[in-house]
């Protein structure tokens, strides 16, 4: 039968709304994920409250707040420059997402020393030195690299998915009457925002 | 089929400029990805079916009769795994939600055509990933699908691998989700409220909602497993401070929730077959819309009776017993309507009618044991004993498996546009109904009398309800056979069939059989109640 296919175009079916609600849905299922973290988090940290607070002093929390202003700055760049494009300002929307880009690097890089600052002190899951404390420091320092790392990820993630917007705003596959895509990648940078904001005082401002 | 393509249908209309394969594999339709999905799902139920009665032949007698005690473990893990992960869980939803979700709410297709083919991937994907984790060095897991910390952690077998499988599942599972929910809220035809939507499209709503609520949980347990794997963190040891019971929380949370992810779809499609064959409009349509979202909700909430015997306060083991009894109350909403619908009815024992009967008796029966397991006492004595996997089995398979065969019976001629055997079908229900109660009743018994599950061996005094099991086994599959012989045979050389063989009037039987790609010539207009069965007659003047 396939000898006779007939190719059938499909009118090209636009709807926002819907994109939108089903990456609501998505962050949805985001929330419940990192939920889960936090969940395990709760039980501990209510478990050993004091071991969290003596190990959160070690984390340096300098590096955490330039990173919280980082990131809260890039929720902003990436917002303006939904407003640009629907505005019609193609090349100011560029600038603020490449700005977004560049925050997010910034963030990473920060957490990459964050990181290699604590391994070289001899402090990640399983190393002779962290055994050596009690119970409830190796858990903070454990669910910290999870969390930390987790979020990571989805920076990364992020990163890709805005590089993938400019690419389509330069070639005109985004524009000023059609942005749903830049508005869903917006919602989910938010989102990466969001968690943030919520790991910052769990693990830096404990002590 | 040469001959028989001037009329237009999705078989011979394309979403793409490919012919042959390409045009299937790079489909938007939601009917061909339907389709694939079934190829797919069916594959792997074999798959685990055959595993089953391996295991059932080696306890045929006690002590080692066909395999090793190691190879044993590995296959009632893999077993679970399959059966659960790869059947169950996507069968109802991902084959005949996605054929006819759409069709049921007057839509062209689902909301996110693309995702939806993206999500069949990622399904093959974590499939395959199963498969590999049998062959790689290390050998076939064998942890039980429950995956239980600290053997889980433990076990020098490939793990990692299978959670990873699964937490790709998973992500197939949240993409149909999400793309559900968004059909039904967007794409609904005009007139088309949500107290007109057939019941099967609630169920399907219903169940898309816990996949997307329940599945993040069990991927980031599954994740915290494979860190504990590779780096050892320490979050479920108790050397390091972890605890292993919020390893059973975190997994049940999800994967209690995953049993409604299971059943309430095949609920829908029993309140579909039975108005159909009693020419009657459902009994409570609004009840047993609602009572699909309380299960949704309540069964959220009752996660831990998997744990009575697991170290728990005492508070928190009878509010779950309580909320166990509750989550019971809209299932039997359901069951006292399907029922009522019957009672004067003008019923016409159709194949698909038959196997609703023989699933409201199989489901009652576990449905009315899971009492017994929720109840604190008489779990006690009952936990991981064969009564488990025996009411595991009858509401599972004789639910969920049961109306998979409803749905293939009831819908068959809709998507191949062909008629089955009646009679060979009349036979097979009965054939099905012996084997079945022949291979699991017995073991209600066995675990009364204390047969543990996942053991290779036994006592000597559970041999003969052991045999009568196997035996059980092998009608039973033979059945299934039996079912797959006589369905193949009618999609190559069945009558053909017309749009409305058994008089339904949901929207899909207002559509030619099998339907053409667009589904319908324009949007319907609804006015019609799901089950107006004053209809009819207007439908065969059209």
């Amino acid at each position: 039968m396939s000898n006779h296919t007939d190719t059938v175009t499909h009118p090209v079916h636009r709807d926002d709304v819907g994109a939108k609600m089903g990456m609501w849905l998505f962050l949805f299922t985001e929330v419940l994920l990192f939920g889960g973290m936090f969940l395990v988090y709760a039980v501990y940290r209510y478990q050993y409250p004091d071991q969290f607070h003596i190990a959160a002093m070690e984390l340096n929390t300098t590096m955490g707040t330039l990173n919280t202003i980082i990131l809260l700055t890039s929720s902003l760049t990436v917002a303006l420059s939904i407003a640009a494009l629907q505005k019609g300002n193609k090349f100011l929307s560029l600038c603020f997402l490449s700005l977004t880009l560049l925050f997010a690097l910034m963030f990473m890089v920060i957490k990459y020393f964050e990181w290699t600052t604590k391994i070289s002190h001899g402090i990640y899951p399983g190393s002779p030195e962290l055994l050596t404390k009690p119970n409830g420091q190796i858990l903070f320092f454990g669910l910290y690299y999870i969390m930390t790392g987790l979020h990571g990820l989805h920076v990364l993630v992020g990163m890709v998915v805005i590089s993938f917007m400019i690419v389509f705003i330069a070639r005109d596959k985004v524009t000023s009457d059609n942005y749903v895509k830049l508005e869903n990648s917006g919602l989910y940078w938010h989102l990466v925002d969001l968690i943030w904001i919520f790991l910052f005082p769990l693990f830096y401002l404990i002590q | 089929m040469a001959n028989e393509i001037a009329v237009k249908n999705f078989y011979n209309q394309s979403t793409n400029k490919h012919t042959g394969i390409l045009s299937w594999l790079l489909t938007k339709d939601h009917k061909r990805i339907g389709l694939m999905y079934m190829m797919a799902i069916m594959t792997f139920f074999v798959v685990g079916m055959l595993i089953g009665i391996l295991m059932r032949l080696e306890l045929i007698a006690p002590g080692r009769t066909i395999m090793s005690a190691q190879t044993y473990n590995s296959l009632f893990t893999l077993h679970g795994v399959i059966m659960i992960f790869l059947f169950i869980i996507p069968g109802l939803p991902a084959i005949f939600g996605n054929f006819f979700l759409p069709i049921q709410i007057g839509a062209e297709d689902v909301a996110f055509p693309r995702l939806n083919l993206l999500s069949w991937y990622v399904y093959i994907v974590g499939a395959i990933l199963v498969i590999v984790s049998l062959f790689l060095p290390g050998g076939p897991i064998d942890t039980g699908w429950t995956f239980y910390i600290p053997y889980s952690v433990r076990s020098s077998t490939n793990i990692s691998l299978a959670l990873f499988a699964a937490f790709v599942l998973g992500f197939s599972s949240i993409l149909t989700g999400i793309n559900f929910i968004t059909t039904v809220h967007r794409l609904r035809a005009p007139g088309m409220g949500f107290f007109k939507m057939p019941l099967f499209v609630w169920a399907t709503y219903a169940t898309a909602w816990i996949q997307v609520i329940a599945t993040p949980v069990i991927a980031i347990t599954i994740l915290l497993v494979i860190i504990e794997r590779a780096f050892g963190v320490g979050i479920f040891d108790p050397a390091l401070g972890g605890d292993p019971i919020l390893f059973q929380h975190l997994f049940w949370i999800y994967s209690h929730p995953a049993v409604y992810i299971m059943i309430l779809p095949a609920m829908g499609v029993v309140s579909e077959i039975i108005p159909t064959f009693s020419r009657r409009t459902i009994f409570g349509y609004k009840q047993i819309a609602y009572s699909s979202l309380a299960i949704a909700f309540i069964g959220y909430l009752v996660w831990a009776h998997h744990m009575f015997s697991s170290g728990m306060s005492d508070t928190a083991r009878w509010i779950f017993s309580l909320l166990t009894f509750i989550v019971a109350l809209p299932s039997g909403v359901k069951i006292f309507n399907w029922v009522a619908t019957m009672y004067k009815g003008s019923i016409d024992p159709k194949p698909p009618f038959l196997w609703v009967m023989n699933f409201i008796f199989l489901f009652s029966i576990g449905g009315l044991t899971g009492l017994v397991l929720g109840s604190l006492a008489t779990d006690i004595h009952l936990t991981d004993t064969y009564f488990v996997v025996a009411h595991f089995h009858y509401v599972m398979f004789g639910g969920t498996g049961t109306i998979f065969f409803a749905a293939l019976h009831y819908w068959f001629p809709k998507m191949f546009g062909r008629m089955y055997n009646m009679k060979f079908a009349r036979i097979a229900v009965v054939l099905y109904f012996i084997g079945f109660n022949m291979l699991y009743f017995p073991k209600f018994i066995m675990g009364y009398m204390g047969m543990p599950r996942r053991y290779y061996d036994y006592l000597p005094q559970f041999e003969s309800l052991q045999r009568i099991s196997t035996f059980g086994s092998w009608i039973l599959v033979g059945t299934i056979f039996f079912i797959f012989g006589y369905l193949f045979h009618a999609l190559r050389k069945g009558k053909k069939a017309t749009s409305n063989p058994w008089g339904g009037v949901t929207l899909e039987w207002h559509i030619p059989s099998p339907p053409p790609l667009e589904n319908f010539e324009k949007i319907p207009t609804i006015t019609h109640e799901p089950y107006d069965f004053s209809q009819l007659k207007e439908m065969k003047d059209e």
